[in-house]
């Protein structure tokens, strides 16, 4: 049986965190291959019904990495984020989601280390949490194959 | 249909030394919608690029992936090449697999699938674009500059000696800002009037220069290329179409105590004035807070002597509404004055002058027609001490920068004062000298070495009066931290540069953004240092930060280029990456509901409401939002925060980034 490799899902800003991402590549940092990056043009771009979308699919894991404080391209992105966030996240525990799953961080077209150090630390994290399984647990109310069904049309 | 095809790119060995490339195409073919999937060694060199349009040709594509390096990288090349192949650029999307797969992964079978992965997304997000066309915008081919100061002289003369219309907008009654108050200038010690006033007499004559002086500007609306700006002209109670500026009504006007705002408060002006002797235009305004007239309802007397009768106690403030495709900022900056400072006593001490004071007692324009006296007998002092960073880099002053130009006007000032008086002892107190620029550390050394100012590394705790004299306490920390007393006759404190006082103001008018010191703020620190985040509007001079006239310059050339490059041609293209409100036949017309969220959030007051009326009775049916495209730059927040999903962000739609997500997840990682 090999071992569980979690599905790790980042949002990422196209100015900060995608630049950082491929500094990463450019100066060869290896980092877990068990993140998929979707670009945005900005953090303030997300909507966070997506994280959602992300975790129905079957992802393990969520980061949302965009500018740091006050250097968002488009002035304030960032800043609409992180306030989305910090309301997103209490309605998440609120419902008893396990809000540990969604990392929030910023990282820098300048910061390849970190973004590598970032999805390591991420990988892990949820190695060690196991699968999402939270939405599979919803037996009897047929949510899931509504959502299926749903999905695919 | 869509018929997509897929170019897995080797480059050389730089992916397909980690990822089997191979797989990865024949992964790519089997997708959904795919019709063609291929690799190649180089896909960004030409025969790879032939072999894209080609293939578009040859499977009647309707859109291409390309999995190559980042699309920061490449992308530009690849859109291009679609274009050429007959599809719209925008149908052409990048999956990264080289600084985001290739680069950063060992060569196992994750690795590939990540590639594969990635590819899916992305073949997903192509089926899901539409095509996208540039913006194009008319550019009215008018500048307004904003600010008379050496900035705004300087950008209006560049863009109207190009054939453009400059407007110039200038709140005081005569343009020349501070440059014209300075006495001679660093490094070369030239007159900074000789060198300025022609300039500024080369505005007024211009015939692409429309000049208004005594003028604020009071609103700005609209975007780049089309800006409203509405001008206050502010009553100048002068008829500037008779006045012939002779000045017999300042030589009588009785009200002669004001405090001359030229000469820093140095010397006293009249109630009707002109600022100074070559001022542009050299007409007086009356300044009615400190007219008798105005006040106390007696006087006239200006009116009485005036030969030309151009005196006008009735004039009102006029409002002009002008139009502009781009706008340079130039409003300049303040210093701090002397009454910053408690511990060198609050202003009080009438011979602890400023940098400028000091400008204008060694200006042979000046209150003293350039002999440095002191400004409470008028005597001529045998010691003056030199306080660089007064208030700069002080965090328990809240300037914590560094004003950059205090180092060299204070080797200036010790050197003029050395020059004028060879007998007299400067002295100079400095944390550090910052003196990087063309022949300015030369100078320096110069009022060093040649000229015997004796420099202290240290600075002053204390000033206070005793006997006549200004005692001067510091510390000489070069000299094992020993205290120094200087009797002194004159202390110039180097105030700091900070921000003109209505800097925030004139930014929220121009919805340009400041930083906390109300400097304002460029659109990126080293790649776009004369632009704004409001396209259009380009900033010059010290509005921005302290600088240096070189520097000013500099930059106001920069600003004024930028503008050229706009005005070039008749219309402007913009990236389509912009927001729409969606729209549908009548009666629901847009789902929008005008909550207007949007229109708060929006960083670049790029939303407007709409009323969508009747054509025939012009009754309003719905309140809706809109996107102004000139304006929007795509950052897509907007769209994150629509309750009923009515905007949506061009290129990086909602349905674009969920078919993404669902793309991502349907395979183990």
């Amino acid at each position: 049986m090999s071992e569980f490799e979690p599905k790790i899902v980042a949002f990422v800003c196209n100015w900060c965190t995608y630049a950082g991402a491929d500094l990463a590549g450019t100066s060869r940092t290896q980092y877990a291959s068990n993140v998929r990056i979707v670009r945005f043009p900005c953090t303030g771009r997300i909507d966070f019904m997506l994280l959602m979308k992300a975790f129905e699919n079957g992802a393990d894991g969520v980061i949302v990495s965009g500018c740091h404080p006050n250097d968002c391209h488009y002035t304030s992105g960032n800043f609409h984020a992180r306030r989305r966030w910090i309301v997103f996240r209490s309605i998440l525990d609120l419902i008893g989601f396990d809000t540990d799953r969604i990392t929030f961080s910023w990282v820098s077209a300048a910061e390849g280390k970190k973004w590598a150090n970032l999805v390591d630390e991420v990988t892990d994290k949820i190695k060690a949490k196991g699968p999402f399984t939270d939405l599979d647990k919803l037996d009897g109310v047929q949510l899931k194959e509504l959502y299926d069904e749903a999905i695919t049309k | 249909m869509a018929r997509i095809g897929v170019f897995i790119c080797h480059c050389g060995e730089n992916i397909s030394a980690t990822v089997d490339v191979a797989k990865v195409a024949e992964e790519a073919a089997k997708m959904p919608g795919v019709a063609y999937a291929m690799d190649y060694k180089y896909m960004c060199s030409d025969p790879g690029q032939t072999k894209i349009i080609e293939a578009i040709k040859e499977h009647k594509l309707t859109g291409i992936v390309v999995g190559a390096c980042s699309p920061r990288m490449h992308e530009a090349t690849f859109r291009k090449a679609a274009e050429k192949g007959g599809i719209n650029p925008f149908l052409c999307e990048i999956a990264n697999l080289r600084e985001q797969v290739s680069w950063v992964h060992p060569r196992t079978e994750a690795t590939t699938r990540k590639a594969i992965d990635i590819v899916r997304t992305i073949v997903n997000k192509v089926s899901k674009d539409t095509p996208l066309f540039p913006i194009k915008v008319p550019v009215t081919k008018t500048a307004l500059v904003i600010g008379g100061g050496i900035a705004g002289i300087q950008a209006a003369l560049d863009i109207a000696n190009a054939g453009h219309q400059v407007i110039m907008v200038e709140k005081s009654p005569s343009i020349g800002g501070h440059m014209s108050q300075l006495s001679e200038t660093f490094p070369t010690l030239d007159c900074s009037q000789c060198i300025l006033t022609p300039r500024m007499v080369e505005v007024a004559q211009h015939p692409n220069i429309t000049l208004h002086t005594f003028a604020e500007v009071e609103s700005v609306s609209g975007f780049v290329g089309n800006f409203d700006v509405k001008v206050r002209l502010k009553a100048r109670s002068v008829d500037m179409s008779k006045c012939t500026g002779c000045g017999t009504c300042w030589q009588k006007c009785p009200s002669k105590k004001i405090p001359d705002e030229f000469n820093a408060g140095l010397s006293y002006r009249t109630a009707i004035y002109s600022p100074f002797p070559q001022a542009v235009p050299n007409k007086p305004v009356i300044d009615r807070a400190n007219c008798n007239y105005f006040q106390k309802g007696k006087c006239g007397i200006c009116k009485k002597v005036c030969p030309a009768g151009a005196i006008d106690y009735e004039m009102e403030d006029e409002i002009i509404d002008i139009k502009v495709g781009a706008i340079v900022t130039a409003t300049g900056f303040d210093i701090k004055h002397t009454d910053f400072f408690p511990e060198y006593g609050y202003g009080e001490f009438k011979d602890v002058i400023d940098g400028l004071q000091f400008e204008r007692l060694a200006s042979a324009s000046g209150p003293t027609s350039g002999e440095i006296r002191r400004p409470s007998d008028g005597k001529i002092p045998e010691k003056i001490v030199f306080l660089a960073c007064s208030g700069s880099r002080d965090k328990a002053k809240g300037i914590e920068y560094c004003s950059k130009i205090c180092c060299m006007y204070t080797a200036k000032h010790a050197m003029l004062y050395k020059h004028k008086h060879h007998e007299g002892n400067a002295y100079v107190f400095y944390m550090d000298i910052r003196s990087a620029g063309k022949n300015y550390d030369e100078f320096v050394r110069r009022a060093i070495e040649e000229d015997d100012v004796h420099y202290i590394r240290g600075r002053v705790s204390r000033i206070y009066e005793k006997d006549g004299k200004l005692i001067v306490k510091g510390v000489d920390t070069l000299m094992n931290a020993e205290p120094v007393e200087i009797e002194a006759d004159m202390v110039v404190l180097a105030t700091a540069v900070v921000a003109n006082p209505d800097a925030e103001s004139v930014a929220q008018k121009m919805h340009i953004s400041y930083d906390k010191h109300h400097f304002f703020a460029e659109a990126h620190p080293k790649l776009r240092p004369v632009e704004t985040n409001t396209a259009g509007i380009m900033l010059a001079g010290a509005c921005q930060t302290a600088k240096d006239i070189p520097d000013t310059v500099s930059q106001a050339s920069a600003a004024a280029s930028k503008i050229m490059g706009l005005f070039s041609s008749d219309e402007m293209t913009r990236e389509p990456v912009v927001a729409v409100v969606n729209r549908c036949m009548p009666p629901l017309f847009t789902t929008c509901t005008g909550c207007l969220l949007c229109l708060e959030v929006c960083p670049y007051h790029a939303i407007e409401r709409e009323e969508i009326k009747d054509r025939r009775t012009g009754e309003i049916l719905k309140v809706a939002a809109k996107v102004n495209a000139g304006l929007c730059q795509g950052c897509g927040t907007c769209v994150a925060f629509c309750r009923n999903k009515s905007i949506d962000l061009q290129g990086f739609s909602n349905q674009q980034m969920l078919s993404e997500v669902v793309a991502l997840l349907n395979k183990p990682f």
